[in-house]
């Protein structure tokens, strides 16, 4: 079965052609502003290469940054009523409080209270009120706002009243957008809340993203399941994310870490993705990124999903060279001539030093024009390369989680900086390295999560994580996962302090290989 | 800033009309009048406290919360609305006030994380003053800080803007600890009762216990029943009484501290070593999370966490136990630090404070023990917080004898 992987990032599409575990083709296009020119050509590009006939595509699979960067440069929002369920707790601190005002404004940043919610222990804080909801169902005509986020007091531990307001709201404005916070987010909140506005306000564009994708799938001839990465490493169907957008934050990195791990055969390493501008270094625990423990901000906005803990430094094959006329002593980063590289590069006939022109000149590299370099001084080309491996060798140690010598995963466009070994760290350049992306894409599996607060007086610790370990389970196999293949990957329980009766708080998640 | 469609709450109304309704701005500014002139000429040794303050407190509450104490970020928000709405704190040392003045310090009450889920309503701690004010028959003359670490850095400042009350400049723990009767207070005599308890629905109950451990146990009770987060004033005292039991200078502390990892931050400086010579600190050790264990019991998030030691420390191994917060550090299997002293660890690179909670394995950290307030090294302190209270069978030795 052939499967294609694409990631559509801000300067690049790439597309591999994947056959099992062999990767058959790789292809890198621009991408392009209706998406779906970048998209066909990345795709027919890696297909032609590959020599696979276009029918015997099963499977493509394709991870973004599109929805991030609308978020991030506050573009293509569209506006959102944000209604919570919970009265008369949580005034105290309105819907989009913490969001940087620019970003509230975009969205137009109306917020709605409601009664409904519940306790910690599964008591109704107060009753529903259905005729409230259609009052507001009406405000929300009249502003003529066609999407809506829902959230709701401990809705991860019970749903059913944000259920019940989706089917109010859907009912009084047929065909609007509704986002439940409950089927994105965790406990906490305000950033559960976050997560689920910010979803609402990507819904306009994700039917749009999503039907540009489809086009380039369509104009291609591939008449293959299609799917996303979400920031877990995991994959969605092409109509779940068209609901859920927001899902695919971060998984740009994910990708490329899941992608190294898949090339290099390594399940238990630390990973750099040398970009142009910056590198990222994460680490890898039996094949998964670890998990950032703390809140993640996404455009200035707290969220609590399930991110890997990646560290950035800003080192890439644009990064400028900068020799202190004093002291001799050489500076790397943070600034680099990004996408300009092939303009404004040294070996490319530019004016500016990078990276790439010292590693050019080393004669560790062979691209662009040698000759353009050859004026660099043996001193400066050792004091540079010094300094990047120094840069690497600090963000690696940042990411290790044991004295045990992991090896180091070197995957990216600028892997060709780093060409020694890392500290005492083994350096693996796998086949491919450069499309680690959507290598990670197309070997993306399905997951499915439980986050919810058990009681262990009523329930032993035991058939509690039995049961979380249970839903997890159908979760992922509710989701496209094959059942034989679905394997606990987590499982964490946090004691609730202050609260006797053994409140304690769950999190499992489950993962397998997609059912075909 | 955002606007409010919804104004009909009428069920809630009704019920907040009678508790704690109405009174966002009359009689806030009725308590705010009567403090004030008395205060006036003291005031030039007052700071105000804006917004960008309480960032910085949030950041050092959590480093005075030794692992535990909840985090300050919802307490933080909460006080950042009322200050853009009222107006900024005015934050006074604890010798500005009069002997005579009614003391009352407030606190966040109940399991952090249902704090993070059910947010306040918003009106609770100003009900809780109010009813205890109408108790004794007597207006509020300067707000206290329960407990400098955590959550509760921040609570003070949200009464504080919202009735014009100054908040004094200290605390009854300068750290956080997870029990009501655990305050310098009760060394000094103070009863925690009379104690208002109030929830986000406009349910109030009004404690007088006859000591301060029944306080506790009555008030953990009515706590859960109420959802699990509730607001509190309690520790009535006079302002005579105030400036023998609190510890001093703990909120400047906490917002210095803040600033200091803040701005090493910006200047790409040494975050840790700031800290440590801010807080007269030592490093206990430099190490690796090579384990953590979590458990319940009898209501505590009890726990362990093992360290192997990294660079001048690294023939030793580490272990550093927890019940909300970190209470005994052992090196090598030795206890070398105990509570009532202040372990707290930070993240190597970035000096940001670790709670139990985000302990990870593989995290790098410098754990560093903090001189506890002076009260808690007698008989009486070591009694209420010492390692026996807490169940170990190591006597206290105050960390600088050894590290």
């Amino acid at each position: 079965m052939i499967r294609i992987g694409i990631d559509v990032g801000g300067t690049n599409t790439d597309a591999v052609v994947m056959e099992g575990d062999r990767v058959l083709a790789s292809f890198k296009a621009t991408t392009s502003p209706d998406v779906t020119t970048g998209v066909s050509e990345a795709l027919a590009g890696a297909l032609k290469q590959s020599g696979v006939a276009t029918r015997s595509v099963g499977v493509v699979a394709l991870g973004t940054t599109h929805f991030t960067n609308a978020v991030v440069q506050r573009r293509d929002l569209a506006p959102v009523a944000a209604v919570r369920l919970g009265l008369p707790a949580t005034q105290a601190l309105p819907p989009m409080v913490d969001w940087p005002p620019d970003l509230r404004e975009a969205i137009g940043g109306r917020f709605y209270f409601a009664h409904g919610g519940h306790e910690f222990d599964g008591r109704a804080i107060t009753p529903l009120d259905p005729d409230e909801l259609r009052k507001i169902a009406k405000d929300i005509v009249k502003k003529k706002i066609r999407t809506i986020a829902i959230s709701s007091v401990f809705s991860p531990i019970n749903a059913e009243v944000e259920r019940q307001a989706g089917e109010i709201f859907a009912a009084a404005i047929p065909g609007a957008h509704i986002t439940l916070s409950s089927d994105i987010g965790r406990i906490g909140l305000l950033e559960r809340e976050n997560a689920a506005i910010m979803n609402a306000c990507l819904r306009d564009l994700s039917g749009v993203v999503m039907g540009a994708f489809k086009k380039a799938l369509d104009r291609t001839g591939v008449a293959a399941r299609f799917f996303l990465t979400q920031n877990d490493g995991t994959l969605m169907d092409a109509a779940f994310a068209e609901r859920f957008p927001v899902l695919t934050f971060a998984s740009g990195p994910t990708n490329s870490m899941r992608g190294a791990a898949f090339l290099s055969g390594v399940q238990d390493g630390i990973v750099i993705d040398v970009g142009g501008t910056t590198t990222d270094v994460g680490s890898l625990h039996k094949g998964f990124p670890r998990q950032a423990s703390v809140a993640v901000e996404i455009g200035g906005v707290r969220t609590n999903f399930r991110m890997p803990d990646v560290f950035s430094i800003g080192l890439g094959g644009g990064s400028l060279v900068v020799e202190d006329k004093k002291t001799g002593e050489v500076t790397v980063g943070p600034r680099s001539v990004g996408y300009r590289l092939t303009s404004d590069a040294l070996i490319f006939g530019g004016k500016v030093l990078t990276t790439s022109d010292v590693i050019v000149a080393a004669g560790r590299a062979d691209f662009g024009d040698r000759a353009k370099a050859a004026r660099l001084s043996p001193s400066l080309i050792a004091k540079t390369r010094a300094r990047i491996m120094e840069m690497a060798t600090n963000a690696v140690e940042r990411s290790r989680l044991s004295p045990e010598p992991l090896p180091a995963i070197v995957v990216g466009g600028g892997s060709v900086l780093i060409d020694s070994k890392i500290g005492d760290l083994d350096v693996i350049k796998p086949k491919h390295f450069a499309c680690a992306n959507a290598v990670g894409a197309a070997i993306a599996q399905i997951s499915g999560e439980v986050d919810r607060i058990y009681m262990l007086s009523k329930a032993s610790r035991e058939d509690a994580l039995d049961d979380a370990k249970q839903k997890a389970k159908e979760a992922a196999i509710a989701a496209g996962a094959r059942a034989d293949s679905v394997t606990i990957v987590d499982v964490e329980d946090v004691p609730l302090a202050y609260i006797p009766g053994n409140a304690t708080r769950v999190k499992v998640k489950a993962v397998g290989e997609l059912a075909l | 800033m955002n606007q409010k469609p919804m104004k009909r709450h009428t069920s809630v109304k009704a019920k907040s009309k009678k508790t704690s309704g109405q009174s966002r701005a009359a009689p806030a500014k009725e308590l705010g009048a009567k403090a004030a002139p008395a205060k006036a000429k003291k005031s030039a040794l007052g700071t105000m406290i804006g917004v960008a303050d309480l960032d910085d407190i949030a950041v050092g509450g959590a480093i005075l919360g030794t692992g535990g104490g909840g985090d300050p970020y919802i307490g933080k928000l909460m006080a950042q609305q009322a200050i853009r709405r009222h107006g900024p704190v005015k934050m006074i040392d604890v010798d500005a006030i009069r002997d005579d003045d009614l003391v009352v310090p407030c606190a966040m009450m109940g399991a952090p994380t249902v704090m993070v889920e059910k947010i306040p309503q918003g009106e609770e701690i100003l009900a809780a003053f109010r009813k205890l004010e109408r108790f004794l028959g007597k207006k509020i003359g300067a707000i206290l800080c329960a407990e400098a670490g955590g959550l509760n850095s921040t609570i003070p400042f949200v009464i504080g803007a919202m009735t014009g009350i100054p908040v004094i400049d200290g605390d009854g723990m300068g750290r956080a600890y997870p029990e009501i009767q655990m305050v310098t207070f009760t060394m000094h005599g103070v009863s925690a009762t009379p104690m208002v308890i109030v929830d986000d629905k406009g349910n109030s109950v009004l404690l007088e216990c006859i000591d301060n451990r029944w306080t506790e146990r009555l008030a953990r009770a009515a706590t859960i029943e109420m959802g699990g987060s509730v607001l509190i004033s309690l520790y009535p005292m006079t302002g005579a009484v105030a400036k023998k039991a609190s510890v001093r200078g703990t909120l400047t502390l906490a917002r210095r501290l803040g600033e200091i990892l803040r701005e090493s931050r910006a200047a790409h400086a040494d975050a840790v070593k700031a800290i440590q010579s801010k807080l007269n600190a030592a490093t206990i050790f430099e190490g690796r999370v090579t384990d953590i264990a979590r458990r319940t019991e009898t209501g505590f998030a009890r726990g362990e966490a093992k360290f192997v030691g990294v660079d001048a420390y690294r023939a030793h191994t580490y272990r550093i136990e927890f019940q909300n917060e970190f209470l005994i550090a052992e090196q090598d299997g030795e206890p070398i630090v105990t509570t009532p002293d202040l372990i707290t660890l930070l993240d190597a690179d970035t000096g940001a404070p670790i709670t139990t909670e985000t302990i990870r394995f593989g995290l790098r950290v410098v754990a560093i023990a903090i001189p506890c307030a002076p009260q808690w090294r007698t008989p009486a302190g070591l009694a209420l917080v010492g390692p026996h209270y807490f169940g170990y069978k190591v006597e206290y030795r105050p960390f600088k004898a050894r590290v």
